[in-house]
């Protein structure tokens, strides 16, 4: 026994389809929610990272005491309102003594948990302590530069993670066609030690610089912090190859008789089936018709002439 | 030095490395901003480089592929499985081909939609069903072309049923679609049966437990199952003293109950109506005994006149016919 639901208005049947895996993906959502217990520093770290991705995040201000993202048993509600809310990355923050101005910052594959990454901030900086002209405020949902400074990045694993987490979070918007009027701000992380990044938000200025490439220039206008990077998970093997798939890199059909050469290049081999010289084409064996009409063409040739022989032996 | 990615907007500079770390923050800032912005030109120079097009806003660049690959949000979009008939006619070699939306319809010499309203070979436009040697006697040709027509539409239903069913096996609804599984029938049955709730449950396991002389209290429990809600009584005894609130329940309670007891019992005690009747007969009887020793004197009144004149004439009677008699005689 099954029955079909189907939505009986447009506007979810819309919401619906919005929410349906797609092929190309054109940008990740971010849920920002807290602990049990927080700081006045992580309030506002949280209230700013919601200023800057105000069109794509979904702020939760309320507590949530079962929200532990590196047990086992504390991500369920965390997965329950991924699912709820459509974002697959998370900021979530917390203080305790042990860790003070807690950030975890995290991934969702599928409504799942995909990766963590725990930083600590330190010397924040909001964003109304930077006094700089409101003219060049970025808008909400520009696409942003994103830079990252420093060997860390490469050598360090726990940086490499939180740079492809940072990038992930920061970068905005997928898109194709980008307006050039449009570029207004930039990230700079910088990793200043082996276990900590300054991070930090700039509005750019665009200057004439006699060339058609314009000098760019970066005023601070925060926020601005250090990271201190203290506990990280990666997703296991197949889990990361499962969401790394892409459309265009579906397992290709593998290419036969095409080999590379370092110095000749491309090298495709051809076989040539042996000419048989006994054979040729006949009329009444045209390939291009079906098989039965081609065998029955046959028989009524080789039929046709025995019948006319029958009918001239009985005149 | 430095690798750009295009796609993100991003630049990384891998080599770059405080030689000694600045003493003060202000000095760390500035030199952080100072290198970003090199890279920030960097990518810049990439970006301004690429072929533009005006537009009103501004010039607008086609942006290469990223080349950081991040993680996907969800799963790739699974195909959908073939349904039955495409599998059949991929099988047959059917091809599709395109049919005009509109065909002209001859019982109304008018171009006509091919399905839906208002379509061609409508219900309404068809007048007369000419008769075949087929058809059975006694049957609406009308009747029957809507019946198969509900029929054929009530198939497809189910084939659409069955191919949605197939497809949510691989993942593949489409997804405003929700199939909802309803209990499955028990073969050879109509209806499907009801399921019953774990609450329910609960409470049958509880009245079969009270067939025992303890009521379930010594019974073995089965794993998971859970004791019996109240298998204690709950009795309220409410105080006798009297008082407020509380303390006048208690002359309310036996009050109430009194005045039930009086009004059960109260027509026993008088009823006006019974009594009156009772009364109206005692009366009566009295009032026909007393009548009755006077109705017998009037009646021996009038009936010894009666009694009398026949009497007389009896007694006139014999006489005379005695004298007849003797007359005769």
């Amino acid at each position: 026994m099954m029955k079909i639901k189907t939505p009986k208005k447009g506007k979810i049947k819309r919401a619906l389809e919005k929410r349906a895996p797609k092929l190309v993906e054109t940008g990740k959502k971010t849920l920002i929610l807290q602990g049990t217990k927080t700081s006045g520093v992580l309030n506002s770290v949280l209230t700013e990272i919601y200023h800057l991705k105000k069109d794509s995040a979904v702020r939760y201000t309320r507590k949530n005491d079962n929200i532990r993202p590196f047990e086992n048993g504390g991500v369920t509600s965390l997965e329950f309102f991924s699912q709820k809310t459509d974002c697959s990355i998370f900021v979530f923050g917390s203080h305790t003594k042990k860790r003070p101005n807690n950030l975890v910052i995290g991934r969702m594959y599928d409504y799942h948990i995909y990766d963590l990454v725990e930083v600590g901030v330190e010397n924040f900086k909001s964003m109304e302590s930077f006094s700089y002209d409101k003219k060049i405020a970025p808008i909400i949902g520009s696409k942003p530069f994103i830079v990252f400074v420093g060997e860390g990045f490469e050598n360090v694993e726990e940086l490499k993670h939180l740079k492809e987490v940072l990038l992930d979070l920061l970068r905005g918007e997928v898109v194709e066609n980008l307006n050039l009027a449009g570029i207004d701000r930039a990230y700079v992380c910088t990793a200043v030690s082996s276990n900590r990044v300054f991070f930090t938000h700039c509005a750019l200025r665009l200057k004439k610089s006699g060339t058609v490439i314009p000098r760019m220039e970066l005023v601070e206008v925060g926020p601005s912090m250090d990271l201190v990077i203290r506990r990280h998970s990666l997703p296991n093997d197949s889990l990361r190859k499962e969401a790394m798939k892409t459309s265009i890199d579906k397992p290709k059909k593998k290419e036969k008789n095409v080999s590379k050469d370092a110095i000749q290049g491309k090298i495709g081999k051809i076989y040539v089936p042996d000419q048989k010289m006994g054979d040729m084409n006949l009329p009444n064996e045209a390939k291009g018709v079906k098989r039965e009409r081609r065998e029955a063409k046959l028989n009524r040739d080789r039929n046709g002439p025995a019948a006319k022989k029958q009918k001239e032996n009985s005149e | 030095m430095e690798t750009v990615d295009l796609g993100h907007l991003m630049a990384f500079d891998p080599t770059h490395q405080f030689s000694s770390l600045p003493s003060s923050r202000e000095e760390l800032v500035e030199s952080c901003l100072q290198k970003g912005r090199e890279l920030v030109q960097a990518v810049a120079n990439a970006l301004f480089s690429l072929p533009s097009t005006e537009d009103l806003d501004g010039p607008i660049v086609k942006l290469p592929p990223p080349t950081t690959k991040l993680p996907r949000e969800k799963h790739l979009p699974k195909p959908k499985p073939p349904t039955k008939w495409e599998t059949f006619a991929k099988m047959k070699g059917i091809k599709k081909h395109k049919k005009d939306k509109v065909v002209w319809d001859e019982q109304t010499s008018a171009w006509k939609r091919r399905y839906g309203y208002d379509r061609v070979n409508d219900d309404q436009d068809i007048p007369i069903i000419e008769a075949k040697s087929t058809d059975e006697p006694g049957e609406d040709p009308f009747a029957k072309r809507r019946a198969d027509k509900r029929k054929r539409v009530d198939k497809q239903e189910k084939n659409r049923v069955q191919n949605l069913k197939e497809a949510a096996k691989f993942g593949a609804l489409p997804s405003h679609v929700q199939l909802a599984a309803t209990a499955l029938p028990i073969t050879g049955t109509q209806a499907a049966p009801k399921k019953v709730s774990k609450n329910e449950l609960g409470d049958v396991a509880g009245i079969a437990a009270t067939a025992t002389a303890s009521g379930g209290k010594f019974d073995k429990k089965l794993e998971g199952e859970k004791k019996p809600k109240h298998d204690h009584k709950h009795r309220k005894f409410l105080p006798v003293a009297e008082g407020k609130g509380l303390g006048s329940k208690e002359k309310e309670q036996t009050d109430r109950v009194l005045n039930k007891l009086i009004s059960k019992n109260s027509h026993e005690i008088l009823n006006i109506d019974k009594a009156i009747t009772m009364y109206n007969v005692k009366k009566e009887k009295k009032r026909r005994n007393q009548r009755g020793d006077s109705a017998t004197s009037t009646s021996s009144k009038l009936k010894p006149k009666k009694n009398l004149q026949k009497k007389s004439s009896n007694k006139k009677g014999p006489s005379s016919s005695k004298k007849a008699k003797s007359k005769s005689k």
